[in-house]
């Protein structure tokens, strides 16, 4: 059983669709914690000493939120130069987080197509992903693929439904250490290739 | 008086305030008439248990009056004077003037000398500060513009005392002032002068004493605060008092002017809060002892040999007087509801006009046959006031003022409300809109009905009436609302109805706003968790500013308010829990000034506000410096440095 801590940074959460209802379905997974950033620091005064313990608590850490300007709500970027300190999570002494996993789950309003070179936005989901990626490579993480939610505003019911299907699917397989790591490094998204990655839950695993 | 004498005369009078207060507090008489009760049940006319000899009672009284006004002149700050100028004067000046002469009018009518009449008039003209000013602050209605009016007439009656005692000696038939005051005084310095002379005296006593508290009184007070000994403090101040008093007897003043004069001479000083506090303890005390020993000194002999003619005298005074007071208060254009509190509340004579008739008496203006029914009947009208403020209340005021509910069009749905705000004034208000705007529905209490009636004009949902009442919450819908937002002014209501909510409607959440620390204390412990202290972020948000002005970064300045905000918060709720017993510690300003001093060294211990270090490039230069150990990448100009520099 692995800690998952799954982070929600989204600072209109009640008018979203998709991370809404991603949100809801993490709630939703036994074992998981649930820490919603925008509602506990509203005025961006992160507390910094219980975010640690936070981190420090959990195997995995899942940070969810809408892909605002190739990048992260700004909060997301507060508690970062706030939490991730040197000596705690890099530099000397910095081993807190050292072997622990990040997932990025992050919701885009543009179809996977227009993230290629040839694409509107120019650059991969992974290439616009290189500072957190290597953020987490600094403080010693292994950054999972991410699992990407593409075209958000043209998304049915049923598109939804599928994505939550597969987020709490992701998510149930890393608590169960289902996940094959090798495996995920050879994909772009977690969601994508699922199958792949994930281990179905065999009778073993029953609780 | 002998050790034992004086025990048992203690126990009696004790024992009598702490049996009857109680009751009378709970029967919603208020604590004034039941000291009032206590002093007639164990007086003379009463079980005769005290007070035999009539002269015990009035050293005690005398002494009450005596405490009672020193502390009302240290009260009497002088920005607030200048700030109800407009009031005091127009209204005050008016209702003493018009009131005394036609008290005036109607004693000379029924044959009293002009002179006997004036000094009547004049006594009769005065409401009692004490019982107005706590009946009034009981019910939470000081704030409200009938409130505030009876405190500037109150106040301008306090310093019309000043005048009027020096104008008694003018009014003695020739003569009469030398013997009587010599009866009453024997040792005098001035009972051999004429008139005019001792008036004179007079007010070079009273510039004497001005000038002393001016000159002497601070310097003294400075040696003595420097031997850090606070009962020496406590020593000095009792013996400013009484030296004040041994004085204005001397001059054949009432002690209790002249230490009223030492009060408010005192109350620039710096000492001022010092020596509310020191003789705060005694305050009430001596006040509870004072409307006891008034209660005693109802002539029920008199009452009961003449109850008809003292009846009569009661109910046309009071009449009078509030006639009077209405219609002063319709031409200061009060509400129905303000004007009728206003004129109920001041429709009693007051603790003053003990004082003015003894030294009326003294100084031979009034004749004893005329001053010993008036004792009872100023007495019976004080008694009266909690009675008048109770028939305002239940009878007069439900049918002719504000009603508690607003009459709804008849096809207006009764919508019902999650939020309900008791107390819209300069706090509530805020919260009260920024959740209308926020399209929540509340619903208002409050108890300023001008108030009231304005917000009803606005299309508010309003109640009216006192918020601590369980059948007005209901009625507001407690019972279904999900948040009562507590924005009262007096903490003791807050508290109140913190306990009445959380037994009645403990589906409501709390939101209670606090005056200060120790405020914000007692509501934590009586178990609410949302505590504002309504000074807190204002202050936070000066300090910012003024970091800023001194050149500091805005966002450093926000940061470091933040951190202190919290610590602060934090600190508030780990005191609550150590206060133990603590909470029950009489002296409240002493327990402010103990724990002001353990937040300042607590503060002391905190090394910095600045706990950002993720922001704090030092330990990163630290490692560059030392050939760096960074898996990765080294900080530098260009590369994927996060420390930004």
């Amino acid at each position: 059983m692995a800690r998952v801590l799954v982070i929600l940074a989204h600072p209109a959460l009640e008018r979203s669709r998709v991370n809404r209802r991603l949100a809801a379905e993490a709630r939703e997974v036994a074992g998981v914690t649930f820490h919603d950033l925008y509602e506990a620091y509203p005025d961006f005064d992160v507390d910094v000493r219980r975010e640690q313990q936070l981190l420090g608590g959990h195997d995995v850490a899942v940070l969810q939120h809408p892909f605002y300007w190739y990048s992260t709500p700004a909060l997301v970027k507060q508690w970062e130069d706030l939490v991730l300190e040197h000596g705690w999570a890099y530099g000397t002494g910095g081993t807190a987080l050292r072997g622990k996993w990040w997932l990025s789950a992050l919701t885009t309003g543009g179809r996977e197509s227009a993230y290629r070179p040839d694409g509107l936005n120019r650059f991969t989901i992974r290439q616009l992903l290189a500072p957190l990626e290597q953020t987490a490579r600094l403080c010693g993480m292994e950054f999972l693929p991410p699992f990407v939610v593409h075209g958000t505003h043209r998304l049915e019911p049923a598109d939804i439904d599928e994505a939550a299907r597969q987020y709490r699917l992701g998510l149930e397989a890393i608590r169960d250490e289902r996940l094959d790591l090798e495996a995920a490094r050879l994909h772009p998204y977690l969601n994508t290739h699922l199958d792949a990655i994930v281990r179905p839950p065999s009778p073993d695993d029953a609780r | 008086m002998h050790a034992e004498g004086f025990f048992a005369q203690a126990f009696v009078y004790l024992l009598a305030a702490v049996v009857a207060v109680p009751v009378a507090k709970r029967l919603g008489l208020g604590s004034v008439l039941g000291y009032l009760l206590a002093g007639a049940a164990i007086g003379p006319f009463g079980l005769g248990l005290v007070g035999e000899e009539g002269q015990d009672i009035m050293r005690f009284a005398e002494f009450g009056v005596v405490m009672m006004l020193f502390l009302v002149g240290l009260e009497l700050e002088p920005t607030l004077l200048w700030r109800l100028r407009a009031p005091i004067l127009g209204l005050g000046g008016l209702q003493v003037g018009v009131t005394a002469g036609a008290v005036a009018g109607l004693a000379v009518a029924m044959g009293l000398d002009w002179r006997a009449g004036v000094a009547v008039g004049l006594t009769l003209a005065m409401s009692s500060t004490a019982i107005v000013l706590q009946s009034l602050d009981e019910r939470g209605v000081l704030g409200t513009s009938g409130g505030q009016s009876a405190f500037a007439v109150l106040l301008f009656q306090d310093l019309a005392v000043i005048p009027i005692l020096a104008v008694f000696p003018l009014l003695a038939p020739a003569g009469a002032a030398t013997a009587a005051a010599g009866e009453a005084h024997g040792t005098t310095w001035v009972g051999d002068l004429p008139g005019w002379a001792h008036t004179l005296a007079v007010a070079a006593t009273v510039g004497a004493v001005v000038l002393a508290g001016r000159v002497l009184v601070r310097p003294a007070f400075r040696a003595i605060a420097r031997t850090r000994l606070r009962e020496l403090f406590t020593a000095a101040a009792l013996l400013l008092v009484i030296a004040t008093a041994l004085l204005m007897t001397k001059v054949g003043l009432s002690p209790a002017l002249g230490t009223f004069l030492a009060g408010v001479v005192l109350a620039n000083s710096e000492y001022r809060h010092e020596l509310e506090s020191d003789i705060g303890p005694f305050k009430g005390l001596l006040l509870g002892l004072f409307f006891i020993s008034v209660g005693a000194s109802i002539d029920f002999a008199l009452v009961a040999s003449r109850p008809i003619l003292v009846a009569a005298l009661v109910a046309a005074l009071v009449v009078l007087k509030f006639a009077v007071l209405a219609g002063l208060g319709a031409l200061f254009r009060l509400g129905t509801d303000q004007n009728l509190l206003f004129s109920f509340a001041l429709a009693q004579v007051g603790e003053f006009a003990f004082v003015l008739l003894s030294f009326a008496s003294q100084q031979g203006v009034l004749a004893s046959s005329v001053a010993a029914p008036l004792v009872a009947v100023v007495a019976l009208s004080m008694a009266a006031t909690p009675l008048l403020l109770l028939v305002n209340e239940r009878l007069v005021q439900p049918r002719v003022g504000t009603p508690a509910r607003a009459d709804r069009a008849a096809d207006a749905i009764d919508e019902q409300h999650p939020v309900i705000v008791a107390g819209f004034g300069r706090f509530g208000h805020i919260v009260g809109r920024l959740l209308r705007a926020s399209g929540v529905g509340t619903t208002v209490l409050d108890i300023d009905s001008d108030r009231v009636d304005l917000l009803r004009r606005m299309g508010l949902k309003v109640f009216y009436g006192d918020a601590s009442r369980a059948d007005l919450l209901r009625s507001a819908g407690a019972e279904k609302a999900r948040l009562l937002v507590l924005a009262l002014d007096s903490p003791e209501k807050t508290l109140e109805l913190v306990r009445l909510a959380r037994h009645e409607f403990p589906n409501l959440h709390i939101l209670a706003r606090a005056a200060d620390r120790q405020d914000a204390y007692e509501l934590l412990e009586a178990g609410v968790t949302h505590v504002y202290r309504e000074t807190l972020d204002s202050s936070l948000r000066m300090g910012v500013d003024a970091l800023r002005l001194l050149g500091f970064r805005g966002y450093h300045a926000h940061r470091a308010a933040r951190t202190f905000l919290r610590h602060d918060e934090e600190s508030v709720r780990l005191m609550t829990g150590m206060r133990g017993d603590r909470a029950q510690y009489i002296n409240v300003a002493r327990q402010r000034i103990v724990d002001l001093e353990r937040i300042l060294l607590a503060d002391l211990e905190e090394k910095s506000l600045d706990r950002d270090a993720g922001w704090d490039v030092e330990s990163l230069r630290e490692d560059a410096r030392r050939g760096g150990v960074a898996p990765v990448a080294l900080p530098g100009p260009g590369t994927n440095d996060r420390s930004g520099a």
